[in-house]
C-alpha cells in the first residue's frame, strides 16, 4: 500500500491541518508517513498545499509530484494540481467553492459540497473535515477513530469537547462518497 | 519511547535537549525559526537559556561563550544568517572550543529566497570562516536521522574541540516525519579541565585561557599543527556514508540530503525493473567518504557516476577527486531551490546507459 496526497486550497481552510491529521493517524496505525507542506510568503487567502504519503513500507523520497489523490478546497488548487494526478487516481473537489468540473477522463471525481455540510453541522470551521472524511469513505486508508486521536492529541483536552462535532463532520464527509 | 509526528526543526531542537544541550542563542531567519520557538519554550523547563541575540554575530559568540565555559551550547540559522557567523565559526575552530552550528539551507547567494536549497556546501566544507581550519559537518537525511545525529554531534564537538556543522535544508527543517526520540534526563558530560569556568588563586587548577590570537609565526603554527593532526584523527574515525545498492552497479548516484531520499526512489524504481543503480549518500560531509565513493564506482560494472544536488556543481568537485579520474562523472542539478524529480533522474540515468 502507497497513498501519495496533495491537499490543497487558501490559506486558512485547514489544508495543512488535514494533511497533517492524516499523517499522525496513519503513524498511530503503524504506517510510514510524511508530510511536506508548501511553505513560503504566504498569508490567509493566498495558496496553502501539502503532500502526504502514506506506506506500509519504508518511504524514500517525500516528494509528491505525481499524487494518487488530489484534495482540492478552492479553485486555482484544481487548476494548479489537476494534470498532476496519476490516470487511475482520484480528485475530491470542494464544490462549494469550485464551480467547474475535473476535465480529465482518466481519474474518478467525488464532488463534496464541504461548505454546505459544514453549515448543516452548524460551524463552517469544519469544512476540512467533511472533506478529510470523504477522502477517508473512499481511501479507507485510516480509521476515523484514529484521525480523532491524532486531533485530541493536537487540540489538547481543554478543548476535547470539540471532538464530537469532527466526528460528525468526518462521517459526514465519508457517507458523500459510499 | 512511541513514536511522534515532528516538525525537523522541532524534532532537532529535542534530540539536542536529549544531548544535553542547555544553552541556544539565535536570532529568527526563515525557515529554521521553529528551532528558537521551539527551544524558547523548552529550555526553561530543562534549567536551560535560551537567548534571542541581538544579531546573528551576538548569538555566534554567545556560543563561544558558553561553549568555552563548557556548556554545551547551540545556534541555528539559515543560509545568509550562517555567512554572518562565519567570523565566529573561525574563532571557535582556533579557540578549540565545542560547539553545534545548525543550518537550514536556504537558496542564495544574497538574500536569495527562502525554499530549500543545498547551496552552503562548499561555505560549510570547504571552510567559510577564514584561515587553515574544518568543522565536522554531517548531512541528514530524514528527521529519525536528524535526531539521532544530535547526540553524536555534541559528542564529536566535545571529543575534539571542534566546531560541528548540521547542514539541512529547509524542507528537513519545515517537514514532519514520526520520530523516535531518546530521552535521556541526565545526559553525561565529558570532564572539561580546559573550561574557564573562573580562576582559584588557590586551586591546582591552571588558569583557562581561550584564545584564537597567537601573534608569534611559530605559536601560530603548533596550534595549527594540533588542529590538523585532531583532524587527521577525525578522518580516521569520524567518516560517515551510506552506500545504497551499489554492488555490482552499472551507475552509481551520488547525493545528500533531502536530494539522496528523491534519488533513493530513483534507484527503488529501477532495481525493481532489474536496473542495476545504486546510491552513495555522504553522511558526513567534512571529513569526506573519498574512500567508499573510489571503492563503489571503481567496481567494472560501474559506467558512469551522476552527482546530483540542489546546487550548482558544489558536491561534483569532491566527488570528482574521490573517483580521481577512474570512471566519468555527470553533474544533475539546478541551484534556486528546484529540487531534482525521481522522473527526471530516471530519465537522465536512461540517458547514460545508453551513451
Amino acid at each position: 500500500m502507497i497513498e501519495k496526497n496533495i491537499f490543497a486550497g487558501f490559506g486558512g481552510q485547514g489544508v495543512l491541518l488535514m494533511g497533517q491529521l492524516l499523517a499522525a493517524a496513519a503513524m498511530h496505525e503503524g504506517k510510514h508517513t510524511t508530510w511536506v507542506p508548501s511553505y513560503g510568503p504566504e498569508m490567509r487567502g493566498g495558496t496553502a498545499n501539502c503532500s502526504v504519503i502514506l506506506s506500509d513500507k519504508e518511504i524514500d523520497s517525500p516528494m509528491v509530484t505525481r499524487p494518487t489523490a488530489l484534495i482540492v478546497m478552492n479553485r486555482p488548487s484544481l487548476e494548479k494540481f489537476e494534470d498532476t494526478v496519476l490516470p487511475g487516481g482520484s480528485i475530491f473537489v470542494n464544490s462549494s467553492m469550485i464551480d467547474v468540473k475535473v476535465q480529465r477522463t482518466d481519474v474518478k471525481a467525488y464532488y463534496v459540497p464541504c461548505n454546505e455540510l459544514a453549515a448543516e453541522l452548524g460551524n463552517n470551521k469544519v469544512a476540512n473535515m467533511i472533506m478529510l472524511g470523504a477522502y477517508l469513505g473512499y481511501s479507507k486508508c485510516v480509521d476515523i477513530e484514529t484521525v480523532l486521536k491524532a486531533l485530541l492529541e493536537k487540540l489538547g483536552e481543554r478543548k476535547a469537547k470539540l471532538i464530537p462535532l469532527n466526528r460528525e463532520a468526518l462521517l459526514k464527509g465519508a457517507a458523500c462518497v459510499k | 519511547m512511541a513514536l511522534k509526528l515532528m516538525k525537523g526543526c522541532e524534532a532537532i531542537s529535542e534530540a539536542a535537549i536529549q544531548a544535553g544541550c542547555r544553552y541556544f542563542f539565535g536570532y529568527p531567519i526563515t525557515p529554521q525559526n521553529d528551532v528558537p520557538e521551539y527551544m524558547s519554550r523548552r529550555l526553561p523547563e530543562v534549567g536551560g537559556c535560551f537567548l534571542q541575540a541581538e544579531s546573528e554575530l551576538a548569538a555566534i559568540n554567545m556560543v563561544y561563550g558558553a561553549g568555552g565555559a563548557g556548556a554545551r551550547a547551540m545556534t541555528s540559522s539559515s543560509s545568509p544568517g550562517i555567512s554572518l557567523k562565519q567570523e565566529g565559526i573561525s574563532t571557535i575552530a582556533a579557540a578549540e572550543i565545542p560547539a553545534v552550528i545548525v543550518n537550514m539551507m536556504r537558496g542564495g547567494p544574497g538574500l536569495g529566497n527562502i525554499q530549500a536549497s543545498q547551496g552552503d556546501y562548499f561555505q560549510a566544507v570547504k571552510g567559510g570562516g577564514h584561515g587553515d581550519y574544518h568543522a565536522v559537518v554531517y548531512a541528514p537525511s530524514s528527521i529519525q536521522e536528524t535526531c539521532d545525529m544530535m547526540q553524536r554531534a555534541f559528542d564529536t564537538a566535545d571529543t575534539y574541540r571542534t566546531p560541528v556543522i548540521i547542514l539541512a535544508d529547509g524542507l528537513i527543517g519545515q517537514m514532519m516525519e514520526p520520530v523516535e526520540l531518546k530521552e535521556n534526563p541526565n545526559p553525561t558530560m565529558p570532564d572539561k579541565p580546559w573550561a574557564a569556568t573562573g580562576y582559584d588563586p588557590k586551586g591546582t587548577k591552571p588558569r583557562a585561557v581561550l584564545n584564537s590570537l597567537y601573534i608569534e609565526t611559530e605559536d601560530l603554527n603548533t596550534l595549527i599543527d594540533r588542529l590538523h593532526a585532531r583532524y587527521e584523527v577525525i578522518k580516521q574515525k569520524e567518516v560517515l556514508v551510506e552506500c545504497y545498492n551499489t554492488e555490482g552497479a552499472e551507475i552509481v548516484l551520488c547525493a545528500y540530503g533531502t536530494v539522496a531520499r528523491v534519488c533513493k526512489a530513483a534507484v527503488n524504481e529501477l532495481n525493481e525493473k532489474g536496473i542495476k543503480v545504486g546510491l552513495v549518500r555522504p553522511i558526513t560531509l567534512w571529513p569526506f567518504p573519498t574512500e567508499a565513493v573510489h571503492d563503489a564506482v571503481a567496481q567494472d560494472s560501474v559506467k558512469g557516476v551522476l552527482t546530483v544536488e540542489m546546487s550548482d556543481g558544489q558536491l561534483l568537485e569532491d566527488i570528482r577527486l574521490a573517483v580521481n579520474g577512474v570512471k566519468p562523472v555527470e553533474f544533475m542539478g539546478k541551484a534556486g531551490s528546484i529540487m531534482p524529480t525521481t522522473e527526471g533522474i530516471i530519465e537522465r540515468i536512461m540517458k547514460m546507459r545508453e551513451a
